[in-house]
Order: structure tokens, then C-alpha cells, then sequence
């Protein structure tokens, strides 16, 4: 059994307010940090979208909206939201809140590495921003950034925004490296007495191998990066071939657009799973603390991460079936694709199977949880057709492709993402929110997301195009298209709109909330049981707990509540788990 | 357990959605038929999948919710169960695969007779070659591309002096003929799309690349491209006609070849040196002509 030691001197301690909260070292507020940043960053891609589903639903209608910065609003909001928000909020946030809280620990281990991670990440959001502002605007090539388009005069921002896009996120690569080696790190080394890992809640084995991921996957994006810096300003050609733009030949040849898809994707998919693990084990956590029951398959749940995590890393080209790779590839990447769709449905059996003979209470965040189900079931299996290779083909680049990913990637981590705010937020802040705002923010923002995502799948599987700034008139397109894409851009406000209500009730509650109780939830996992709520400064007081059996003690049969907290000792009538 | 009665309305509204909806693929005119085939075959084990899974949700939340004097039950694991639930799990997506495959199959092996015709993608428009009397596409390269050769073919190759060139959008082909289309790209990606032939590649700069198809059905059809390529990106649209093979001969023989573009190009650069005129406006017009 791994354990360490505690160690009584203090890694680093608070000096004054700035030391506490801006320089700060401690992993809780660096977790607030990138949460509040990447919250913030997150909220201005969606005002983007609905400038985008504006330009949808009315087309031409909005003079401030034009086929080139249509194309930088979908850019910015694309890689925005996948990086920028929720990578940075998944990892840096939740991440950074729940590694040292759940395993037993003070800290995480390199604590001014941790504070490094934060500065760079919030440098990276600042150049990425700087971007908006340099000539020519920033970079419109669409989020997957493919050259040569990218840096051909063509592309809006394709002299700027494309550097100050690469350079933004060659610095997140350097921020998320910093956090992503700590994250691992302290897993590895720093779990209390008795936290083997076959005794951590799913929570931290997501955050765990998706951070394992994230290291292994965005150095490919760190170097596609640098290559088509060096295509665009030192004359390079990595990824730009012989070609003749606009009537003038460049004097770029021999360089391959493929190979930077490749790379693209070498980091683009696992990046989809450096999202999606964090938010299984979150809702594992959510789903089990709510059922009041045990979850189901929990060392089956473990290892359905480690394979999706590993399997992640052989489908990338199926983001490439039509890209004029080799054809033959095709037969390989759709038998890896479906196949990870195995240890994908196992994790939602076992979810389910949670649910069954549970005693379910309908909490905002198990609410949260059982809408992630439901929309994750959709968009996993709408992820089915394609990856089906040549199912794929009449699909690739319509719409089909945005509902899915947004429902799969999107919708689906987002909801997960408000159910464990609405969670942990009596912990974090030892407030309560409001429980009609949260009813009523979750409802609209339920079925509203349902409704902005699923008629995209129909109009898609008609072939309309993706990333058009306007269908014009174009014969096997209907009129009823451009009156479901008024629909969904009136469901996109009401959603958008919705949002306010969660955060003045967050932002409300920090101030008027009632005081929480420091287990609301009657939770059995550790970050439940400090003795101060908020959690003070080194976690645990005194003494670091020990722990006694698996997170997952609800319900135990003879015990006398309804949950054991992992750190109480085996007596009684209460069985330990058997693992 | 509103949320219980949610799920389970989603679900059937889901359903009625894709019954009602107006909105599913185009009629097939191409005999990519095995796509649909794999497309409808995926589609069925997922609904089945869909409506199955959220049902069961439905029913347990409401079946398991919160009641006074409740306990749940406790059972940690059932591997026999897992077990099981994997091996249907993995007949059902074999049983997906499968059909997807064999499609696939079919759509990376061009028929032996497939007719060759090239399109050729720029910002923001299209451009079509045929291979001319001697069945052969003539070699081409962006680095002969100028103002007088917009297809770069290169000029001293005999089997680039009949290939016929199309510079209007337009693209005829005959139908119920496989034809291989060979894609290349003077720019960016692009991607030759159309929804009712199923069939779609990128044009990627620098290499070549391909598909095949049989049009199955006459008719005109619109070409877009469904590879983001810059500012234009909407607005880069061809047609293709899919003629029965007379109107489809009668229409090939109007075009000009090659060699009748530098023919024209040459006589209309001597013109010009005789009558010792700066203007360029009769070699313009030379090309204007076809």
C-alpha cells in the first residue's frame, strides 16, 4: 500500500491578501482561478455563438456580420471552448480542487509549479485575446486551423491571427504541462494512508488519465504549432506544398497538408477524451452520492478509463476518412473507433445500473447528472455513424458533425460541469445556492441544449454544410431548413439567456446564501469530511486522514447511515468493501 | 421524477421528430446505395440503443426515487452481468461494422473500366478536365500554372494536347458510367461534394486524390464544398449534369481541347505582333472564345 508520510513543515504558506489570493500557492485558489478565467473566456465564445446562429437564422439581416469575421467568430468560438474553457476548467479547475481534497492530501505536490500553471495559462488567454486586436483581426481558419488555408491572404488573419493563435497555444501547452506533471504527480505520490488507487473516486482517476493524456497528446499540437509558424513567417514548408494563391506562386514546396491533420488530430481526439474522462468520473461521483447507492462496476469503471484513455490515442484519423489520406487507413481507424465504443457503453450501463434499486434523490446536481446520461447517449451514438467510415462520407463537414460533437463534447461535459458546481459548491464557498434558480436554470438549459443540437443531426443527414456563412439559394436545401435554423437560434437565446440566472445565483449566494453544511450531501468520499468548510489552508488540520474502504459505501447493509466516509475506521456492523 | 417523465417524453419526441421531420437525406442518385444501406443499418441498432437505454433510465427514476423509509439496494459488482452486457455490446457495433466496411470496401476500389476526369479546386471555384480521344490525362503540375495554362498541364506532354478543359463551374457526366474523379487542389483543401451522389474527397495541394462513382439517376446537381477554404468558402459552387451518353457526347465535343487553347492562344499572339498593338484584349478575347 502506497503511503506517505506527512510532512508538518509547511510547503508554502500564505503572507498577506495578495499572497492568499493572487500569487496564491494553494491548490484551491488556483483551482478558483482557473475556474473564474476560464468561466470567463467561456462566456464570451458564447456570446460568439449566438453572433454565429444570428447570421444562421437570418442571414445577411446584421451588417456587423460578414463572411470574414463569421469565420473568426467560428474559429475563436471553436478553440475557445475546447481549450481555452474546457480543458482549463475540467483540469486546472476541477482538477486542481478535487486531486488534494480527494486523496488525502495538503497540497499537490509542486505547489509553485501549480501557480506557474495558472500565470501561463492566463498569459495564454491574454495573447489569445491580443489576437483580437492585431491587423487583420484573428485567425478565421476554422478551429482545426488547417494550412495552407490558414496562412494564405484568403483566410482572414492569416498573417497575425494565425501567430498569435499558435503562440497562445504554444503557451497553454507549457501551462497545461506545468499542472498536467502535478496533477499525475500527486496522484502518484502524495494519497493518504490507506487511498490505494483502486480506492479513489472516479473523479480523480478521470482527471488523472486525462492528464496522463494531455501530456502525451499536446505536444503534437505544440509542434504543429511552431512548423506552421515557420511556414508562415521563416519560409518553411512543413505543410505548404507548391501552390498558386490568388494567381501568385509561393514559393513554399514539397510540404504536406496532411501531415499537419495528422498531428492535428494525433492531439485533437485524445484531447475530446482529456475532456470527456474527467467528466465520466464526475458524474460517476454525482450519480452514486445521489442514488444513495454504491457505483456500479467501480473497478470495471476504472479500467473503461485507462481503455478509452489508451485506445484514444489509435482513431485520430477518423477525423480524416475523406481528408486524402491513404483509403486504406479507413479500415483500421473505423475497427479502433467502434471498438472504443465498447468500454464507452460499459461506463453508461454501469451508470444506469447505479440508478437500479438506488434511491434516487432528484438534487440540481443529480439533475445535472441524469440530463449528462441522456445527452451522452445520443451524442455517443450519433458518434457511431461517424465513425462508421463510410457512413461518414455523405456526413463529414455538415451539420451532422456539429450536433454531434456539440452533444457529445459540449453539451454533454457542460451539464456535467454545472451538476458538480452546483455539488461542490457548498464545500468550495460553505454556502448554499438557491434551489428554484438551479431548478429552473437546469430545465431550460436542459431541453433547450436538446433542442438547439438534435435538428442539426436532420439537417445534416440532408447534407447541408457546415461553417457557411450563408446557404444562399441552394436547390436541395427547403425553405423548412432556414425555419429550423430560426428555431434553433430562438432556443440558443432562451439557453444563452438562462445562463444569467446561474450565475447571479452563484454570485448571490457566495454573499446571501444560507451556511452550508459540511456534508450536504451526505457524501463518502474525503473532500466531505475536512474539518473546516471551506477547507483551511494544508486541508486537514492537524492530523491527515486515514483511509478505511472505497468512496462508495452507501447504503451498506447493518450500517447505521446511509453512507460511511472513507475515513472511518471498519466496526460495527459495517463490511469494508472487499477490494 | 419530473425529470423521469422528461426523459421518457424526450425520447418519444425524438422519435416523432425523425418520423415528422422534413429533413433526411437527399434521394439517392449514385450507386453509393451500400452507404445508405450502412447509414440505415447504423442507424437502426442505435435507435434501438437510444430509446432502449433512456427508457430504462425513465423507468428506474421513477420506479427508484426518493420515498420516506427507501434504501437502496447494495451489490458492488455483478461480472457475470458486465460480462454479458459487453458481449451484446460488441455484437451490436460487429453487427454496425460490418455493412460500414463493406462499403468502404467498395468505395476504395475503383472499378477497372471507370472513366478518369479530374476536377480541379481553386478559391473559390471549380474547374474540369477530360482525358480527350486518347483516354489519358495529360501530366500537370501547379508550377506550370499561368494566365494561358490555368490547369498547369505540361505543354510538352502529348497526352495533355486533347484533354479537354472546362473553366465554367460546369461538370457533365454520362450516366449509368463509373467514373473515377481525380481531385487536385491549386490552393487550400477544398472537398468535392454532392449530397445526392453520397460520394466525397478533399482536394489536398500537392498530392493527388480520388473517388468513384456511378450517377445513376439524370438530372442537374449542385457541387459544394464541404472543406472550409477561406472567405468563399459558401459561395464556391459548381454543377454537375448527368446526361444520357448522346446529349453527354454532343456536349464533350464542344468543348475546346487543350491543343485548340494554344492553338487559338499562339494564332491570336501572332495577330498581335503583326499588327505591333500593345493592347492584350485580343489574346483575352482568344480565351474568351471557348
Amino acid at each position: 500500500m502506497a503511503t506517505i508520510a506527512d510532512d508538518l513543515r509547511p510547503l508554502h504558506h500564505p503572507k498577506s491578501w495578495v499572497g492568499k489570493y493572487v500569487w496564491s500557492q494553494d491548490h484551491k485558489i488556483i483551482a478558483i482561478q482557473y475556474a473564474v478565467t476560464a468561466i470567463g473566456v467561456g462566456i464570451f465564445a458564447l456570446v460568439l455563438s449566438f453572433i454565429m446562429r444570428l447570421q444562421l437564422a437570418l442571414p445577411g439581416q446584421f451588417q456587423f456580420i460578414q463572411p470574414d469575421n463569421y469565420l473568426q467568430f467560428v474559429t475563436m468560438h471553436g478553440m475557445i471552448m475546447v481549450v481555452y474553457l474546457l480543458t482549463a476548467l475540467l483540469l486546472g479547475g476541477f482538477g486542481n480542487y478535487l486531486i488534494p481534497l480527494m486523496i488525502g492530501a495538503r497540497d499537490m505536490v509542486f505547489p509553485f509549479v501549480n501557480m506557474l500553471s495558472y500565470w501561463f495559462y492566463l498569459l495564454s488567454v491574454i495573447v489569445l485575446f491580443a489576437g483580437l486586436f492585431v491587423p487583420g483581426g484573428p485567425t478565421g481558419g476554422g478551429w482545426t486551423l488547417y494550412p495552407p488555408q490558414t496562412i494564405l491572404e484568403g483566410t482572414p488573419g492569416a498573417s497575425w491571427g494565425i501567430l498569435m493563435m499558435m503562440a497562445s497555444l504554444a503557451i497553454f501547452v507549457v501551462a497545461f504541462t506545468m499542472g498536467g506533471l502535478n496533477y499525475v504527480t500527486t496522484v502518484l505520490q502524495a494519497r493518504t494512508k490507506g487511498m490505494t488507487l483502486m480506492r479513489m473516486p472516479c473523479s480523480v482517476w478521470g482527471i488523472f488519465v486525462a492528464s496522463i493524456m494531455g501530456l502525451l497528446a499536446f505536444p503534437a499540437l505544440f509542434v504543429a504549432a511552431i512548423m506552421t509558424v515557420f511556414d508562415s513567417i521563416a519560409g518553411t514548408s512543413f505543410f505548404v506544398p507548391t501552390i498558386v494563391s490568388m494567381g501568385k506562386t509561393l514559393g513554399h514546396a514539397g510540404g504536406s497538408p496532411i501531415l499537419f491533420q495528422h498531428l492535428f488530430w494525433f492531439f485533437g481526439h485524445p484531447e475530446v477524451y482529456i475532456v470527456a474522462l474527467p467528466a465520466f468520473g464526475i458524474v460517476s461521483d454525482l450519480i452514486s452520492v445521489h442514488a444513495r447507492k454504491n457505483l456500479f462496476g467501480y473497478r470495471m469503471m476504472v479500467w473503461a478509463i485507462i481503455i478509452i484513455g489508451a485506445l484514444s490515442f489509435f482513431v485520430w484519423a477518423h477525423h480524416m476518412y475523406v481528408s486524402g489520406m491513404n483509403p486504406y487507413f479507413g479500415f483500421f481507424f473505423a475497427t479502433s473507433t467502434l471498438i472504443i465504443a465498447i468500454p464507452t457503453a460499459i461506463k453508461v450501463y454501469n451508470w444506469l445500473l447505479t440508478l437500479w434499486r438506488g434511491n434516487i434523490h432528484f438534487h440540481v446536481p443529480m439533475l445535472f447528472a441524469i440530463a449528462f446520461l441522456f445527452t451522452f447517449i445520443h451524442g455517443g451514438l450519433s458518434g457511431l455513424f461517424l465513425g462508421n467510415v463510410s457512413v461518414d462520407v455523405p456526413l463529414s463537414d455538415t451539420f451532422f458533425v456539429i450536433g454531434h460533437f456539440h452533444m457529445v463534447m459540449g453539451v454533454s461535459p457542460v451539464l456535467v460541469i454545472f451538476g458538480a458546481i452546483y455539488h461542490w459548491y457548498p464545500k468550495i464557498t460553505g454556502r448554499m445556492w438557491d434551489e428554484r434558480l438551479a431548478r429552473l436554470h437546469f430545465w431550460i438549459t436542459f431541453i433547450g441544449a436538446y433542442a438547439i443540437f438534435l435538428p442539426m443531426h436532420y439537417i445534416g443527414m440532408l447534407g447541408v454544410p457546415r461553417r457557411y456563412y450563408a446557404l444562399g439559394e441552394t436547390v436541395f436545401i427547403p425553405q423548412s431548413v432556414h425555419y429550423a435554423n430560426m428555431g434553433i437560434t430562438i432556443a440558443a437565446g432562451i439557453v444563452f439567456a438562462a445562463q444569467a440566472l446561474f450565475f447571479y445565483n452563484m454570485i448571490v449566494s457566495l454573499f446571501r446564501g444560507a451556511k452550508a453544511d459540511p456534508n450536504p450531501w451526505g457524501a463518502a468520499s474525503l473532500e466531505w469530511q475536512t474539518a473546516e468548510t471551506p477547507p483551511g489552508h494544508g486541508n486537514w488540520g492537524a492530523t491527515l486522514p486515514t483511509v478505511y474502504r472505497w468512496a462508495y459505501d452507501y447504503s451498506v447493509p447493518g450500517a447505521a447511515r446511509d453512507f460511511i466516509p472513507q475515513n472511518e475506521a471498519p466496526g460495527g456492523t459495517a463490511e469494508p468493501h472487499p477490494s | 421524477m419530473y425529470v423521469a417523465i422528461a426523459i421518457a417524453l424526450l425520447v418519444v419526441g425524438s422519435v416523432l421528430f425523425h418520423v415528422l421531420s422534413p429533413w433526411w437525406q437527399t434521394p439517392l442518385a449514385s450507386n453509393w446505395g451500400s452507404i445508405d444501406t450502412a447509414l440505415d443499418v447504423t442507424l437502426l441498432i442505435c435507435a434501438a440503443a437510444f430509446i432502449i437505454l433512456n427508457l430504462f433510465l425513465a423507468y428506474m427514476l421513477m420506479k427508484y426515487r426518493h420515498r420516506p423509509g427507501l434504501k437502496a439496494h447494495y451489490e458492488p459488482e455483478n461480472t457475470k452481468l458486465e460480462k454479458r452486457l459487453t458481449f451484446w455490446t460488441g455484437i451490436g457495433i460487429a453487427g454496425m461494422l460490418a455493412p460500414g466496411l463493406i462499403a468502404w470496401n467498395q468505395y476504395v476500389t475503383v472499378p477497372k473500366d471507370a472513366a478518369v476526369i479530374e476536377a480541379t479546386g481553386q478559391q473559390w471555384q471549380w474547374a474540369f478536365r477530360y482525358p480527350g480521344a486518347d483516354g489519358v490525362l495529360g501530366s500537370a503540375s501547379i508550377g506550370h500554372v499561368s494566365d494561358d495554362n490555368p490547369f498547369g498541364l505540361n505543354p510538352r506532354d502529348p497526352y495533355a494536347r486533347d484533354d479537354v478543359l472546362v473553366e465554367t463551374n460546369e461538370l457533365h457526366l454520362p450516366i449509368n458510367r463509373p467514373v473515377k474523379v481525380v481531385l487536385r487542389s491549386k490552393d487550400v483543401l477544398h472537398d468535392f461534394y454532392v449530397p445526392q451522389f453520397r460520394a466525397k474527397m478533399d482536394l489536398v495541394p500537392g498530392i493527388v486524390t480520388y473517388f468513384w462513382m456511378t450517377p445513376t439517376v439524370g438530372g442537374t446537381y449542385e457541387i459544394l464544398c464541404a472543406e472550409l477554404c477561406g472567405v468563399g468558402h459558401y459561395q464556391m459552387r459548381g454543377t454537375v449534369v448527368v446526361d444520357q451518353q448522346p446529349a453527354y457526347d454532343a456536349w464533350l465535343a464542344e468543348q475546346m481541347t487543350y491543343g485548340q487553347i494554344l492553338a487559338s492562344a499562339e494564332q491570336a499572339r501572332v495577330q498581335l505582333a503583326s499588327r505591333d498593338t500593345p493592347s492584350t484584349e485580343t489574346l483575352a478575347s482568344a480565351r474568351m472564345a471557348r
